[in-house]
C-alpha cells in the first residue's frame, strides 16, 4: 500500500451531517463541473476526458465507461441514459451511501454523462427497498431543477435533459442491464438475448442507450474537474482512480472504504488498523469473497494481492461489485455455500431452464446434506448440476444461460468443494468426486494461488 | 377503497407524463396502489391497467415478478430480517429465529393482531452494519435480540410513526417536475439534441 494521501473522490461528503443538501453541495464544489463542461467544453471533449480516465465500471462487470459510451451508433435519437442503482448483490454495500450522503454528487455525474453521448432524457433507477435514498434524490432532484441544474436550457445553455426518479420492487436480477430496461419499460425483469440486444444500439424503447452504475457516475464531476489525466494518475495497471470497497463479515472494523484502486492489497483492506482492522477475537482468517455473492472465493494465500482487476481475473476470481465478506475459522463454509446458493435460487428469473432447475436442486441438495441427510454421492452431483449450469465450471464461467445469474450460483460450490472437502464428508461420508473442475479432474491437495476455481 | 382515489389519479396522470410510453410508469402506479391502501389490490390493477392503455392481466404479470408488491394485506409493519451471506456470518438467522419466537409466527406470516408481517429477506445492502433488518424498508443496524425487543416494543407502542410510515410509503418525498422540465425524449422522433452540434463546430474551428 502506498502512503500518500489519496483524494476521496466519491466519498468525500460522507462525514458532512448536510452532504445532501444542495446548499452544502455547492459550498464544497459541487455542480462547478458541470458549468465547466457547459460553458467551457464540448460533448466531445468531456467524453475525451473520460476515456483518458480509464474509469472502469463500478457494478460489477467492470468494462470501462468511456469506450462503453462510444458504442451508441452515431446519428441516431434519441439516446437515453439509464442509472443503474439497483445494488443487490449480497456483500455489496456503496451505492446506497452515494445516494443518501451525496445525491447531488450523482446528479452531476448523471448531466455530466448526459451532455456527453446527447442523451435527452435520464432515467435514475433505485432499488425498491432503499426509502431513504429515494427520498433524498427525490429532495435532490427537486431542489436542482429549481436552481435550474435540470430541465431546459441547464445554466442558460443549449443543453437541455430531464432525470426521471425511478424505482424498483425488489428483484436481484434487475441489476442486469438489459432487465433493468425490460423493468423500466413495465414488463417483468428478465435478461435480453444479446446479440441482438445490447443497449449500446438497441436498449430502452429499442434505442441506443447507456447503463451506468451509481459510483461509476459519481467519479465524473472529479473526471471533468480535474481532468482524465489526474484521475490515470491515481491507481495501478488497468484499474485507475480510486474505488469503494465494502468490507463485512467476520472483521473488527467492518466499514466501507474509498482506496486507490489497484495498489492496496486484500490484506491492506482487511487488516489494516485505518480499515477493517483484522479478524474479529484474534481468529484466523479461513476464507474470503473478494468481490461479492459471484465471485470465486480467496483464502490467505490471496491476501497479498492488490485489488486489481487484473491480478484478481488471474488469480481466479473477479473484483465484482468491490464487496468483501470475510469468513473466519468458525465458519461452516457447506453452510455458507448453502446460504449463498439459495440467494440465486431465489432470485433466478425463471427464464433459461439451466438456471432455473439447477440453482433450485442446488439449493435442495445443500439442505439435503446440512440437514444431516446427504448421500456419498451428493458432493459428485453437486458439481454436475454445476457442470450443466456451467460447463466445464471455470471462470469466467461458460453459459448456458442468457445472463450471468445462474453460472453466479456455481462459484461459492466450487469453492466450498475443492477446499473444504472435508466438511462435505463429515456431513454425508466419503464419496468419489469425478467431475473434472476448471478442466482439472479433482485435486487432491487444495489448490495454490492461481488455481483456485 | 381500491381503485384510485381523484387526487392520486392526477398524481398517476403525471408519472405517466414522464415517460415516452406510458407502460414504463406501470411499476411507480403499483407503488402508489400499494401506498394509497397498504396493498395492490385487484381493484387498483384493473384501474393500473386503464390508466395505462394495457390489460388487468399485464398488470398482475409484472405485479407478480416483484416481491415487494403484497397482493394480500400485510401487517402494519412489514419485518425484514437480511440472513443473506454477510448477515448469517453474525446472527441473521438466529436474530430472525428470535423474532419468530417474540411474535409467534413464523416468517412468511403476519400475527394475529395485524400488526407485524415477518420476513426472511435477502441482501439489503447494509452488510457492513450486520445483522440488520428493515421496517417498512427503514433499517436498523447492528440489530441484538434485545434491541430487537426493544424495537418490537416501541414499534406496538407507536413510538417510532415518525420513523417509520405505514406500509406502502416509501419515498416521502415526491419528485416534481416543474414548468422548465425539458420534456419527454420519444423514441420515434430522430432529433439530435441541440448541444451536439457543439462538436462539428468545434472540429471546424480547427481546421
Amino acid at each position: 500500500m502506498t502512503d500518500r494521501e489519496i483524494p476521496r473522490i466519491v466519498s468525500a461528503r460522507w462525514d458532512l451531517a448536510d452532504g445532501h443538501t444542495l446548499e452544502r453541495y455547492r459550498e464544497t464544489g459541487g455542480y462547478a463541473a458541470l458549468e465547466k463542461a457547459v460553458t467551457t467544453m464540448t460533448p466531445a471533449q468531456v467524453h475525451e476526458e473520460v476515456k483518458a480516465a480509464s474509469l472502469l465500471g463500478r457494478g460489477g462487470a467492470g468494462f470501462p465507461a468511456g469506450v462503453k459510451w462510444g458504442f451508441t451508433p452515431p446519428g441516431v435519437f434519441p439516446r437515453y441514459l439509464v442509472v443503474n442503482g439497483d445494488e443487490s448483490e449480497p456483500g455489496t454495500y456503496k451505492d446506497r451511501i452515494i445516494m443518501e450522503r451525496d445525491p447531488h454528487l450523482l446528479i452531476e455525474g448523471v448531466l455530466l454523462a448526459c451532455y456527453a453521448i446527447g442523451a435527452a432524457q435520464a432515467f435514475l433507477y433505485v432499488r425498491g427497498e432503499m426509502a431513504l435514498a429515494q427520498e433524498r434524490l427525490a429532495q435532490a432532484l427537486n431542489d436542482a431543477y429549481a436552481a435550474g441544474l435540470i430541465g431546459r436550457n441547464i445554466l442558460g445553455s443549449d443543453f437541455s435533459v430531464d432525470v426521471v426518479l425511478h424505482w424498483g420492487a425488489g428483484a436481484y436480477i434487475v441489476g442486469e442491464e438489459t432487465a433493468l430496461i425490460e423493468s423500466l419499460e413495465g414488463l417483468r425483469g428478465m435478461p435480453r438475448l444479446k446479440p441482438p440486444f445490447f443497449p449500446a444500439a438497441k436498449g430502452l424503447y429499442m434505442q441506443p442507450t447507456v447503463v451506468n452504475n451509481v459510483e461509476t457516475l459519481s467519479n465524473l464531476p472529479w473526471i471533468v474537474a480535474n481532468g482524465g489525466a489526474a484521475f490515470a494518475d491515481l491507481g495501478a495497471e488497468s484499474s485507475k482512480g480510486t474505488r469503494l470497497f465494502a468490507v463485512s463479515g467476520h472483521v473488527r472494523n467492518p466499514g466501507v472504504f474509498e482506496v486507490e484502486f489497484g495498489t492496496t492489497t486484500f490484506r491492506d483492506v482487511i487488516f489494516g488498523e485505518r480499515y477493517a482492522d483484522g479478524i474479529r477475537d484474534g481468529n484466523r482468517l479461513k476464507a474470503f469473497i473478494p468481490g461479492g455473492a459471484s465471485a470465486p472465493w480467496f483464502y490467505e494465500e490471496h491476501l497479498d494481492l492488490p485489488l486489481e482487476a487484473g491480478a484478481v481475473g488471474a488469480a481466479g476470481s473477479m473484483l465484482g461489485s468491490g464487496a468483501i465478506v470475510v469468513m473466519d475459522e468458525t465458519t461452516d463454509a457447506v453452510k455458507a455455500a448453502w446460504r449463498i446458493v439459495r440467494f440465486f435460487a431465489r432470485e433466478s428469473c425463471g427464464k433459461c431452464t439451466p438456471c432455473r432447475e439447477g440453482t433450485a436442486w442446488l439449493e435442495k441438495i445443500l439442505r439435503r446434506i446440512l440437514d444431516g441427510h446427504g448421500r456419498p454421492a451428493d458432493v459428485d452431483k453437486l458439481l454436475d448440476i454445476c457442470d450443466n449450469i456451467s460447463p466445464s465450471i471455470t471462470f469466467p464461467p461458460k453459459q448456458t444461460t442468457i445472463c450471468p445469474l445462474g453460472p453466479s450460483a456455481v462459484s461459492p460450490i466450487a469453492s466450498a468443494i475443492m477446499r473444504f472437502r472435508d466438511e462435505f464428508y463429515a456431513y454425508c461420508g466419503g464419496g468419489e468426486i469425478t467431475v473434472p473442475v476448471n478442466g482439472k479432474a479433482y485435486l487432491s491437495t487444495p489448490p495454490t494461488v492461481g488455481a483456485n476455481p | 377503497m381500491a381503485r384510485f382515489t381523484d387526487e392520486n389519479v392526477a398524481i398517476a396522470e403525471e408519472i405517466i407524463a414522464r415517460y415516452p410510453r406510458k407502460r414504463s410508469a406501470l411499476i411507480p402506479l403499483l407503488h402508489l396502489a400499494q401506498e394509497q391502501d397498504g396493498y395492490v389490490t385487484e381493484e387498483a390493477m384493473e384501474h393500473i391497467a386503464e390508466l395505462v392503455g394495457i390489460t388487468p392481466a399485464e398488470v398482475l404479470g409484472t405485479a407478480s415478478f416483484y416481491e415487494m408488491f403484497k397482493r394480500e394485506p400485510v401487517g402494519e409493519y412489514l419485518v425484514n430480517v437480511c440472513t443473506n451471506i454477510s448477515c448469517m456470518l453474525l446472527g441473521g438467522e438466529e436474530l430472525l429465529h428470535h423474532l419468530e419466537n417474540r411474535l409467534g409466527i413464523k416468517a412468511g406470516e403476519t400475527t394475529p393482531d395485524g400488526k407485524f408481517t415477518l420476513e426472511d429477506v435477502e441482501c439489503i445492502a447494509a452488510c457492513t452494519e450486520a445483522p440488520c433488518l428493515q421496517v417498512n424498508y427503514r433499517y436498523f443496524y447492528r440489530v441484538t435480540p434485545e434491541r430487537a425487543d426493544q424495537l418490537v416494543e416501541d414499534l406496538r407502542a407507536g413510538k417510532l410513526s415518525h420513523e417509520v410510515p405505514r406500509h406502502g410509503v416509501l419515498s416521502r418525498v415526491r419528485q416534481v417536475l416543474p414548468e422548465n422540465r425539458a420534456g419527454v425524449a420519444p423514441p420515434d422522433r430522430n432529433v439530435e439534441p441541440a448541444w451536439l452540434a457543439r462538436n462539428e463546430t468545434a472540429t471546424e474551428g480547427d481546421t
